[in-house]
């Protein structure tokens, strides 16, 4: 590799994931808007919610780490660099902070739907 | 003047015809074009010209030059000559011969379905090149004339080589090999598989020749003695690394690397020890050596065969004519820009190149983009300053779930993608993760011409 470029990173990413990679995007995107309408919301984030989704997020970390090695043939306990366990620790947090969005969006949209209703 | 007559001596001043006010028209584009500044192929502004383009494979190279001139040119009439249906993922040949991954793994699809819009497939072989008469001759004896033809057609494993060798045999007998096809690389697993439960002596080497993905018999020798060391059957064998001269790898670094993890895994080493018969029978290899020839009993053996360039190629003009090169016909490049020495119409990419090292998909990524940009610029009347200086790659996997990202060039030096980062002699599992899940989605993007 010589060069980085977001078109090229992005063709990558489409011939590996193909249709999941728009699908994931959207999960992505819909977490993150859902979570900060939420706390526009409600003005504040509410603490017994965000550690019952932090305690799932825990769960998400290692969900991260097993498709991981699934899908490379692999696991972190070939880790044999600096690196490696920069990497375990980035893909466990990309699980962690993932679930922990989703979770919390998830949870407070559902207290404001009962809310209402 | 006659169109044809006109033809000729725009060629003879190395031009093609060419829209002039349209290509003045081009603006920016164009300028940066002529300056032989790449844009990326997307963005570019398209070419106008007439010109009749050949490429002569439509394997990885052969595709990824169509690709971008399909998306560069506007009115050029590009054929792609390629007989085979089914388009390979050679690199990942090593991973279904190390039961990583399934045999179906390595077809991507069919060719057909890589073949870029406005690009014709004409599914025949190319039979003659006559680079002096402008036109190929096909398989069929369809004569194909052109003003630029690209030669793409990969190389030739030459398995006629090996006295007493027999590719029927491959996956019986404690015989492997891993190039020769999807099928012999899942055999060959299969024999690895039984070989490492129950030990014996392995044997592995490397032909004298130029080979595609040289770290590959590495690889392969590294993957069978991780396997016996997890399946606790170790002690019970003997591996045997056989080298086709003094090093184990091109790169002298590299090679000291080699040198050191093979010492430290128990790999023995033999130097100047080059495969030039097999008794398949008996099951015993016979190797050439500067004392006389050396026959080796083995329980397994990954045999590689001699690779040369294609007989049409081999045995045509446009083969280097001295050199080193010369004897199994690469083609005469130069080396930097990849146009033939000799045609300059005529550019050679891919394995079929006669330049050191890198025949590889990581050479075709960087060496298409500099000879299509030659190719265009002579279109626009221009000059590219585009120069491949060898760079190649090699994710030299050492044992299941880590490798170490080899990446060089011509000179030898490490030229890595990933400095203070991902260090090049380190065995590391985000190298290994690169090459089972990254590499060849980023090669199915070159064939499309976005990567």
């Amino acid at each position: 590799m010589k060069e980085f470029d977001p078109l090229v990173i992005l063709a990558v990413f489409q011939e590996m994931l193909g249709f999941w990679l728009w699908v994931l995007l959207l999960l992505a995107i819909g977490g993150i808007v859902a979570f900060l309408v939420l706390w526009i919301r409600e003005q504040h984030l509410v603490s017994r919610r965000l550690v019952q989704s932090e305690a799932v997020g825990l769960l998400g970390g290692v969900l991260a780490l097993v498709i991981m090695a699934k899908v490379s043939s692999s696991g972190f306990t070939d880790a044999g660099g600096p690196l490696d366990w920069l990497l375990v620790g980035v893909i466990y947090g990309i699980g962690f902070i993932g679930t922990v969005i989703l979770v919390y969006a998830l949870m407070g949209w559902w207290d404001q739907f009962r809310r209402q209703s | 003047m006659k169109d044809e007559e006109r033809q000729d001596d725009v060629l003879a001043q190395g031009h093609v015809p060419c829209d002039r006010r349209r290509f003045l028209s081009l603006g920016v584009g164009g300028a940066l074009l002529a300056a032989g500044l790449s844009a990326p192929v997307q963005a570019a502004e398209r070419l106008k010209s007439s010109a009749r383009i050949v490429i002569a494979g439509a394997g990885a190279a052969g595709l990824a030059a169509a690709a971008r001139l399909a998306a560069r040119l506007d009115g050029a009439k590009i054929t792609l000559i390629d007989a085979r249906k089914e388009h390979l993922y050679q690199p990942g040949y090593t991973l279904v011969a190390a039961g990583i991954k399934p045999q179906n793994y390595v077809v991507v699809g069919r060719t057909a379905d890589f073949v870029p819009r406005g690009v014709e497939l004409l599914e025949e072989s190319v039979a003659e090149f006559d680079p002096e008469g402008n036109r190929v001759v096909t398989s069929s004896g369809k004569t194909i004339n052109y003003d630029y033809l690209i030669v793409t057609t990969g190389l030739k494993l030459d398995y006629d080589a090996l006295e007493g060798m027999d590719v029927s045999r491959i996956g019986k007998d404690g015989l492997g090999s891993v190039y020769h096809s999807p099928a012999a690389a899942a055999a060959t697993w299969a024999l690895v598989d039984d070989f490492t439960r129950r030990g014996g002596v392995g044997v592995f080497c490397r032909p004298a020749t130029e080979m595609k993905c040289a770290g590959a018999p590495l690889k392969h020798t590294f993957i069978t003695e991780d396997y016996f060391r997890r399946r606790g059957t170790r002690g019970k064998t003997e591996l045997i690394y056989h080298a086709h001269n003094k090093a184990l790898f091109s790169v002298p670094i590299v090679s000291e690397k080699v040198r050191m993890l093979f010492r430290e895994r128990g790999i023995k080493t033999r130097y100047d020890h080059v495969l030039t018969g097999i008794d398949i029978g008996r099951r015993i290899a016979v190797f050439t050596t500067p004392q006389g020839k050396v026959e080796q009993p083995y329980d397994f053996i990954n045999v590689i065969p001699p690779m040369r360039a294609p007989d049409p190629v081999r045995f045509s003009p446009l083969a280097w004519q001295t050199g080193d090169f010369a004897a199994d016909g690469w083609m005469e490049v130069d080396r930097a820009t990849l146009r033939h020495k000799r045609f300059p119409n005529v550019f050679g990419v891919g394995d079929v190149a006669g330049v050191p090292k890198g025949k590889t998909a990581a050479s075709v990524k960087w060496q298409v983009p500099v000879a299509v940009d030659h190719l265009l610029a002579d279109l626009a009347g221009g000059k590219s300053e585009q120069r491949y200086e060898g760079y190649t790659s090699c994710p030299l996997i050492t044992q299941l779930g880590r490798a170490m990202l080899v990446e060089f060039d011509y000179e030898n030096n490490l030229v890595p993608s990933f400095p203070g980062v991902v260090a090049p002699l380190e065995e590391l599992w985000v190298t290994w993760v690169m090459k089972t899940m990254a590499l060849k989605p980023t090669y199915v993007a070159m064939l499309r011409g976005r990567a």
